[in-house]
């Protein structure tokens, strides 16, 4: 259960249809890292239901051909530079979302039906660049009554940042429960996770409603501080001096590859040197 | 006390949201980076209003316990009443664009419009609400455009489609237009201090009702201003350090 995390990073294959949590939901910045060292090719990247930092990270090392989302910033530190840059030269392929078609899509998949119906959006031109979803008239409905059809989505793989693990495999991710969807709409759930725990989370009343199940994890690497630059529930905050550092020097892309000389790849950079 | 620019908008929302001909606000949603909704909100209820406040962005004591999914779900059924949105563009019938300009992005065909970060919840958000309050401060041709590029939601929608609501109204840093869904048109409302019809004609890329005379948006009491100073100022800071300490200082 519990692996190294280059282990875990080298479980994600190229190509991989892989869906993670935005900056305030137990971001895998660590293993985004990871898989930006070990140079993984061609995932295409879900944002449940936005993006953020390591999504741009991961776009930035040209680790990503596709991005489905409901929108890609870096917050307070402004637009995520790699990800402009990446759709400023046509080097991804993006599909506009809105953020509460993510949670339903996931939430079918979860459900293991193929399709779901969901309110509003027609009218939106998200609706005509987006082939893979389609507007039915409510069957049940003895007036016309137009709505969304979204096929349900079962990414590859789920990853994520729980807060604890346990010797089972139970993660602790608290009220973030759209993470707990996460995990059980995707194939396969690889995490990292802030420290490991003694014992069984589920036997404790009082964590349970927090826990996802053991049943859904493939694998977990303990990553401390495996948030940062993002911050971790009430355990520590985001680091906004990282995050506009970060911001200033993926402007350009020699910037960027400072950036991960310094900060993802020591070991290969020193090696270079 | 001079109210500040910010105190002047936050204020103007409070009119807007306490608007007696409008749906009752007796929940209301306020998504991320929206510092001066936030502080009309917290306005109304540390006013005496009774309101529940759901702040999205609120790390401690955070209203949602189901996850980021659960806005949403309290939204399809109806259970959010405001909501505030904004828009890179912002068209004359209400139509709001948070995706960008140019043509649509395609993979291997540079892209050479503008970018923006997308449209996260407001396709959904805008339909099944049943009052949103357009908020951007920006108030110019390059936002208030004849035709947005792109439609991240619709201003209005034909009589078939299920929607509960739309803009009540936009409020912007020169004025208060309201909005007319049965005839997807803005009007005038208010003008800020310093604004004419003449100067928000010649910011507005849309064109729009007025009425004879213009009245100026109402400014803040010295009741208002001493609530925004104090127990408003207070619940904020955790969550808007940089707003908070720009507009009223160090805590």
């Amino acid at each position: 259960m519990f692996i190294p995390l280059d282990d875990l990073a080298a479980r994600i294959p190229d190509g991989a249809l892989v869906a993670l949590p935005p900056d305030n939901s137990l971001t895998p910045s660590a293993l985004a890292r990871a898989l930006a060292r070990r140079g993984v090719r061609g995932l295409r990247l879900v944002g449940v239901p936005v993006s953020g930092y390591a999504t741009d990270l991961l776009i930035g090392a040209g680790c990503v051909a596709e991005l489905d989302t409901s929108a890609v910033t870096l917050g307070e530190a402004g637009g995520a530079p790699r990800f402009l840059a990446a759709l400023a030269a046509g080097e991804i392929v993006l599909r506009d979302a809105t953020c509460p078609a993510m949670h339903t899509r996931l939430q079918a998949a979860e459900k293991g039906v193929p399709f779901i119906p969901m309110r509003g959006v027609l009218g939106s031109d998200l609706l005509a660049h987006r082939p893979d979803w389609t507007v039915i008239d409510n069957p049940f409905s003895p007036t016309r009554d137009p709505i969304l059809l979204l096929p349900a989505l079962a990414p590859d793989i789920g990853i994520f940042h729980a807060a604890m693990a346990d010797d089972e495999g139970n993660l602790w991710v608290g009220r973030r429960r759209e993470l707990a969807t996460l995990a059980h709409a995707s194939k396969r759930v690889l995490v990292t996770a802030e420290r490991r725990v003694a014992g069984n989370l589920l036997a404790d009343e009082k964590l349970a409603p927090g826990v996802i199940s053991g049943t859904y994890v493939e694998a977990v690497a303990l990553a401390p501080r495996g948030a940062w630059p993002i911050g971790l529930l009430d355990e520590y905050p985001t680091d906004a001096e990282h995050l506009l550092a970060y911001a200033r020097a993926a402007r350009t892309r020699e910037g960027f590859a400072a950036y991960l000389a310094e900060h993802v790849a020591p070991a290969i950079a020193a090696a270079a040197e | 006390m001079t109210p500040t620019p910010e105190e002047r908008l936050a204020v103007a929302l409070v009119r807007l949201i306490l608007d007696p001909a409008a749906p009752p606000a007796r929940h209301i949603a306020v998504g991320a980076a929206s510092p001066i909704p936030a502080a009309a909100c917290w306005l109304v209820k540390l006013s005496g209003h009774p309101v529940r406040l759901s702040l999205l962005h609120r790390e401690e004591a955070n209203p949602f316990s189901e996850g980021t999914c659960e806005l949403f779900d309290l939204t399809a059924q109806g259970r959010i009443d405001l909501f505030f949105l904004g828009g890179g563009q912002i068209d004359g019938t209400a139509n709001i664009n948070l995706l960008g300009t140019g043509d649509w992005p395609a993979a291997g065909t540079p892209f050479g419009g503008v970018r923006f970060p997308g449209s996260f919840g407001s396709a959904f958000m805008y339909m099944m609400t049943p009052r949103t309050i357009l908020f951007r401060e920006e108030h110019s041709p390059r936002v208030l455009v004849p035709r947005v590029d792109w439609i991240s939601a619709p201003g209005v929608s034909p009589p078939e489609v299920f929607r509960r609501g739309t803009a009540q109204a936009l409020l912007t840093g020169r004025c208060v237009f309201r909005f007319d869904s049965a005839r997807a048109r803005f009007a005038l409302d208010s003008v800020h201090p310093g604004e004419t019809l003449a100067s928000i004609r010649a910011a507005t890329g849309f064109d729009f009702d007025a009425p004879d005379t213009v009245p100026e948006t109402p400014a803040p009491t010295e009741d208002e201003l001493g609530l925004l100073r104090g127990p408003v100022a207070a619940e904020m800071r955790a969550t808007y350090p940089g707003f908070c300490a720009r507009v009223w200082g160090a805590a």
